[in-house]
Parts: structure tokens; sequence; C-alpha cells
């Protein structure tokens, strides 16, 4: 075999490899839906956060908006601390916007649904939400349901 | 009594022989290691020796990682799809597909291939350099044979695994798409959402790099080192390339758990 072909097929292996991690890093992962713009953060306080994780979504009528960035427990007031950073195009939710937790599907990941207020100040970096509904718990509800039962 | 106490102490003998020879070949080994660190430098300066080994380490190892990957991602879209459509989430085939190849099999399985393609290959001719004296030769002319036989192959063995188990996955999840959407009827966008949601970049996808990286790292060494640690008689050419298979392949399979357990703890 002359040089010149060897080089050619080594030549394609390596083409071959780097596409091959280029379409598994486009197409099978979510670099290409991830979003690296701007974001702010804003906070919530929930007394049960349920299975929520960083880096759940945060949605506003079902579309994806953010994330959650980081989860903390306030020891002072014994609740969950969550941080959620939103994208910056989307910046114009009111102050008095109510997060709750939901679950997508009986069983499915849980997220975070924001639902605007109507106040007229936009919620900016920093800023506190008033209102946070805690995660819907299926072994309390089921709990409960039953003590109900038992006390008719 | 007397019988006995020859007995035990014969016992403990061949375990204390047993535990030197493991501490000599492991110091060897890692001499062996810092020697080829030491050769790197002055091979990459001949990239014309680096490129004749990743033809033969690599390029002739393309074939059966891509026939290979092409019959795995096919088994697990056959396998995934009728596990999932019991519970009517065939829908999700994807994620599976995609998240088992790219995390587990894909740089796992093209280990193995490796150890067993390009590693064996490795042993039997560095084992047979060594049994004709060839390094000795070298040496007499000068020539360094780690820059000159051995450095060149360690460098293109840590090239062409990630590679090689890069075209696997993506082999492996075309295969799967295949059965999945094209036979088995599973819906086109769902398959590639569902993976694309949750095949995350750094800790699914890098994860699997860092595998096969590490992998490749691993299985080139120590295919390297069997051949040049090799009994230098016929019998031992044929027991150094067994035991480079062998041991290749367990390394990658032990790595690979502790690797694993690593990457899911921080989560």
């Amino acid at each position: 075999m002359t040089r010149h072909t060897l080089e050619i097929w080594v030549g394609v292996f390596v083409a071959a490899g780097i596409a091959a991690l280029f379409v598994l890093a486009m197409k099978v992962s979510n670099l290409s839906t991830v979003t690296t713009g701007d974001t702010y953060n804003v906070t919530a306080r929930f007394d049960n956060i349920g299975g929520l994780s960083i880096r759940s979504p945060v949605k506003a009528s079902g579309v994806l908006v953010g994330r959650v960035s980081n989860i903390v427990y306030d020891d002072k007031t014994y609740s969950a601390i969550v941080t959620l950073s939103i994208q910056q195009n989307f910046n114009q939710f009111p102050v008095d916007s109510r997060a709750s937790i939901y679950t997508a599907g009986l069983l499915g990941e849980q997220y975070i649904e924001l639902l605007p207020g109507a106040e007229d100040g936009y919620l900016k970096d920093g800023d506190r939400l008033l209102m946070a509904d805690s995660a819907m718990i299926l072994e309390q509800m089921i709990g409960r349901i039953i003590a109900d039962k038992i006390s008719e | 009594m007397q019988n006995i106490v020859c007995w035990m102490t014969n016992c403990f003998a061949l375990l204390g022989q047993w535990a030197i020879h493991l501490f000599e070949r492991t110091g060897r080994s890692a001499l062996f290691l810092s020697r080829i660190f030491q050769s790197i430098p002055s091979t990459i300066v001949r990239p014309w020796l680096i490129l004749q080994q990743l033809y033969s380490v690599g390029v002739l190892t393309i074939i059966i990682v891509l026939v290979a990957g092409a019959f795995v991602g096919m088994v697990l879209g056959l396998q995934g799809y009728n596990i999932l459509v019991r519970f009517n989430s065939e829908s999700s085939l994807g994620t599976m597909v995609g998240l088992t190849l790219v995390r587990e099999l894909g740089p796992v399985v093209t280990a193995l291939l490796f150890a067993g393609r390009a590693g064996s290959a490795l042993t039997a001719e560095l084992g047979l350099m060594k049994t004709t004296d060839q390094f000795s030769a070298m040496e007499m002319m000068a020539v360094d044979p780690f820059k000159r036989v051995i450095a060149p192959r360690f460098l293109a063995g840590f090239i062409s695994m990630p590679l090689l188990a890069a075209i696997f996955s993506a082999v492996g999840i075309y295969g799967g798409y295949f059965v999945g959407v094209a036979l088995l009827g599973v819906d086109d966008g769902a398959f590639w959402m569902q993976m694309q949601k949750s095949v995350d970049f750094h800790e699914d996808f890098m994860n699997g790099v860092w595998k096969s990286i590490t992998f490749g790292f691993v299985a080139t060494w120590i295919a390297l080192f069997e051949g040049y640690d090799t009994v230098p008689t016929s019998e031992g050419v044929g027991r150094a390339t067994t035991q480079s298979v062998v041991h290749a392949s367990l390394a990658v399979l032990a790595l690979n758990f502790i690797l694993t357990a690593l990457t899911l703890e921080t989560n």
C-alpha cells in the first residue's frame, strides 16, 4: 500500500469518527436545544418541592421558559427555596405571578408552571415570587382520601 | 503434624510467590507507562509512524465496529419496543436506545471489540518482536524501541478508541431507528425528541466520551505491556496474546462499573 492510500484511509477514519461525535452531540444529546442565552433568577419558597430537582423545567402555559438552577433548604422558615433561571427574552412576567409544582403525566417528571398575575410591574433579577404552590404528593392525597372514607 | 505444617508453609509460599509476581508486574507496567510518556514528545514529531499505526489499529477495526454497532442497535430497538409496547410507551424507545448506547454499550462493547481486534494484534506483534530480539537489535543501532515502536502504537490506540466508540454509538442509534421507526412504526418525531430530551450533553454524552478515552488508554496500555513483557518463546507469545484480551476486557468491565457508579453518585 502506498503512503498516499494509507493517508486517505486514516483521513476517512478520523473524519468518520468526528462526524459520528458531531451527530451524537447535535442529534442525540440536548446540545441543540440548550439555550445558552442570558437568564435572570427569581426565587420562590415552597413548603414541599416533591421530586423537583436542579435542571427541572420551568414552563408558562406549557412552554419551556427556563430551568430550576438551585434548591436550598431554609432552616429558619423550614421551607425550600428554589431559584428559577428564566430566559431573558421572557422578562415580562408580572410581579404577582404564581409558581406551582406540577407533574407531567401521572408519574412523570415534576416541573414548575408559572401563572402570570395582574400587577403592572415585571419580575426582575433577584425578585421573590410571593405565591408558590407546593407539589402534590400522591401518597398524602391517597392517605387523606382513605382517612375521609374511614371517618364517614 | 509434620505434614500439615509442611503443607501450610507451602501454601504460604505459593501465595507469597503470587503476590510478589503481581507487584513486580504492576511495578513494571507503571515503569513501562512512564517510559511511553517520556517517548511521546519525540514521537509526535514523526507523524508518519502514528499514521501507520492509526491505519492498523483504527481503520482496520472500523468494519467490525460498524457491523457490531448496527446489530446491537437493532437488537436494542427490537427488544426495547417489545418491552415498552406493553406499557403503551413505545415513544420512549429513542430514550432507551440513546441512553444505553451513549452511556454504556457504546464505550464498553467498542472497548471489548478493540481489545479483541486491535489489542491482540498489538500484543502478538510486540511479543514476536521481543522473541526474535528485535528490540535489542534496535537498541544496538541506537534506535529507542519506545520512541520508534511502542509510543506510536500507544498514541494510535489512544486516539482511535473514542472515534471508534462514537462511530459505534452513532451506527447503533441509526440501527435502533431503523428497527423501531421504519419496521415497527414508532413515531419518527417522538423517537428523536424523546432522545434529545433525556440525553444530556454534559452528563451523558461527555460521560460516554470520557469513558471511551479511559478504556482506550487502559486497553492499549495492557496490550502493549503484555507484548513487551512476553516470555520470549512461541508459547509465551500465545499466552501473552490471550492474557492481553482477557485482562483488557476484565479491566474495561470493572472500570466501567466504577465510572458509572461515580457519575451516577453526583446526580
